[in-house]
């Protein structure tokens, strides 16, 4: 990665489905080892904006490039293992043990299995790798995919709700995940309702209304 | 090994994993089908003769009926945020394609042989040609499992919904439901099935090919 390239470059960034415009006119650049905290009221457009940093939803105007890439013209596959996302709602699969799910994650990324045992010790689910998600609180739940970021080196972390429902030792996991992107020379999007925790790790905050970055 | 091919073999083998601890398919989708095979002579009578021949088409239908409730499960079985944690590990479309048909045919397979058994205890159907009826039933899983996959990433593209599959799947099953029931009327005269074979094997190669080629629109569309 080229130190002068921003992470995330978006001029203009429209978001449309059918009549309803979710995100208008967004312009946005995150540099390297900058994290941007994003606020916003509920229906604002937080999540569809994370969805697009993230590649998942194409952006329907402007200029969008994520670690150098027009996400606009170009597929999408090759970048997307570069890039991180937690959402606020867990994604395991419930049936999958904890193990199960972060293995599953490891053997698509070609990711050592050994990783997987060191990623759960790391965010401390060692001693409930077998049991299933579905049978585990919410907040062990979030853990896991922490587990799963740390298994990879990510150059762009998208974090919704990066404190919601984890303890005080899982806040600072979380932390730390961001500041090892950091330092590596990635970027972190910090989406939250809790303004003075994620003021603390970004270096700027931005506010989404109505589809409009203020 | 390839990228695809192991990002394939880990999707088959997550998805026969969680089937494996919700048994929805052993447990429910298999006893209903032989429940189908039972209710059958209640409505017809239990005429010996009569069951024997119409058994092999009877089987048949319901493989295809029941089947399509074994490809179902893949349209409601993944959440959004599971969709698109997937994708950021990089999945590649023709991967999760190729993984979830690679399981839903399975599972069609042990579903077939599972109603198979109870199929030939009910209606005294003859086993000729094991080896032919192998490939026949082999054929039939591919084929639908592919189908249903097909069906289910139309649905999980937002273009539908669960309840269509049925809609998708059964119509467009026909050519394998009747290479699969000429084949075995064929095995028990003793005349040739090969035309029946080709048309099935062209079936399921069309449809991988259709798989394939949609798989990338259909997960980008979301």
């Amino acid at each position: 990665m080229t130190p002068s390239v921003p992470i995330v470059e978006f001029r203009g960034v429209g978001l449309r489905v059918g009549t309803t415009t979710i995100l208008r006119s967004v312009d946005l650049v995150v540099d390297p080892g900058q994290a941007i905290g994003l606020f916003g009221a509920n229906g604002a457009g937080k999540t569809t904006l994370l969805r697009v940093l993230g590649t998942l939803s194409r952006p329907t105007e402007g200029l969008a490039r994520v670690l150098g890439v027009d996400l606009t013209t170009t597929d999408r596959y090759d970048l997307r293992p570069r890039i991180g996302l937690v959402g606020h709602t867990p994604a395991l699969y419930p049936e999958l043990t904890l193990r199960e799910n972060l293995a599953f994650a490891a053997e698509v990324m070609d990711v050592a299995r050994s990783r997987v045992d060191e990623a759960l010790a790391m965010v401390g689910l060692a001693g409930a790798a077998e049991r299933p998600a579905g049978a585990c609180s919410h907040g062990m739940q979030r853990r896991a995919e922490f587990a799963r970021e740390l298994m990879v080196e990510r150059d762009l972390l998208l974090l919704d709700e990066p404190h919601s429902a984890l303890d005080r030792d899982a806040v600072d996991l979380v932390e730390g995940l961001v500041a090892r992107t950091l330092d590596r020379g990635g970027a972190a999007v910090l989406v939250s309702h809790d303004r003075d925790r994620v003021a603390k790790m970004a270096d700027r905050c931005v506010e989404l209304e109505a589809g409009v970055l203020r | 090994m390839s990228g695809i091919r192991r990002q394939a073999l880990a999707v088959a083998r997550r998805d026969l994993a969680r089937e494996r601890r919700r048994g929805e398919v052993l447990w429910v989708t298999v006893p209903f089908g032989i429940i189908a095979l039972l209710l059958v002579p209640l409505a017809i009578g239990t005429d010996q003769a009569t069951l024997h021949r119409v058994g092999p088409g009877l089987y048949w239908v319901v493989v295809l009926l029941f089947g399509v409730l074994v490809g179902v499960r893949g349209a409601a079985d993944e959440t959004g945020p599971q969709r698109d944690a997937a994708a950021l590990l990089g999945l590649d479309p023709v991967a999760v394609f190729a993984g979830r048909a690679l399981a839903t045919s399975s599972l069609l397979v042990v579903f077939e042989l599972v109603v198979g058994v109870a199929a030939i205890a009910l209606y005294d159907i003859d086993l000729i040609g094991v080896g032919w009826l192998a490939l026949v039933v082999l054929l039939v899983a591919i084929g639908l499992g592919t189908l249903a996959t097909i069906a289910s990433s139309i649905v999980a593209s937002g273009a539908g919904t669960a309840a269509l599959v049925p809609l998708l799947v059964a119509p467009l099953a026909i050519p394998l439901l009747l290479g699969a029931t000429q084949s075995l009327d064929g095995l028990r005269q003793g005349t040739s099935i090969l035309s029946w074979i080709l048309l099935m094997i062209v079936v399921v190669l069309v449809l991988g090919i259709v798989g394939v080629v949609s798989s990338g629109p259909l997960q980008e569309s979301r």
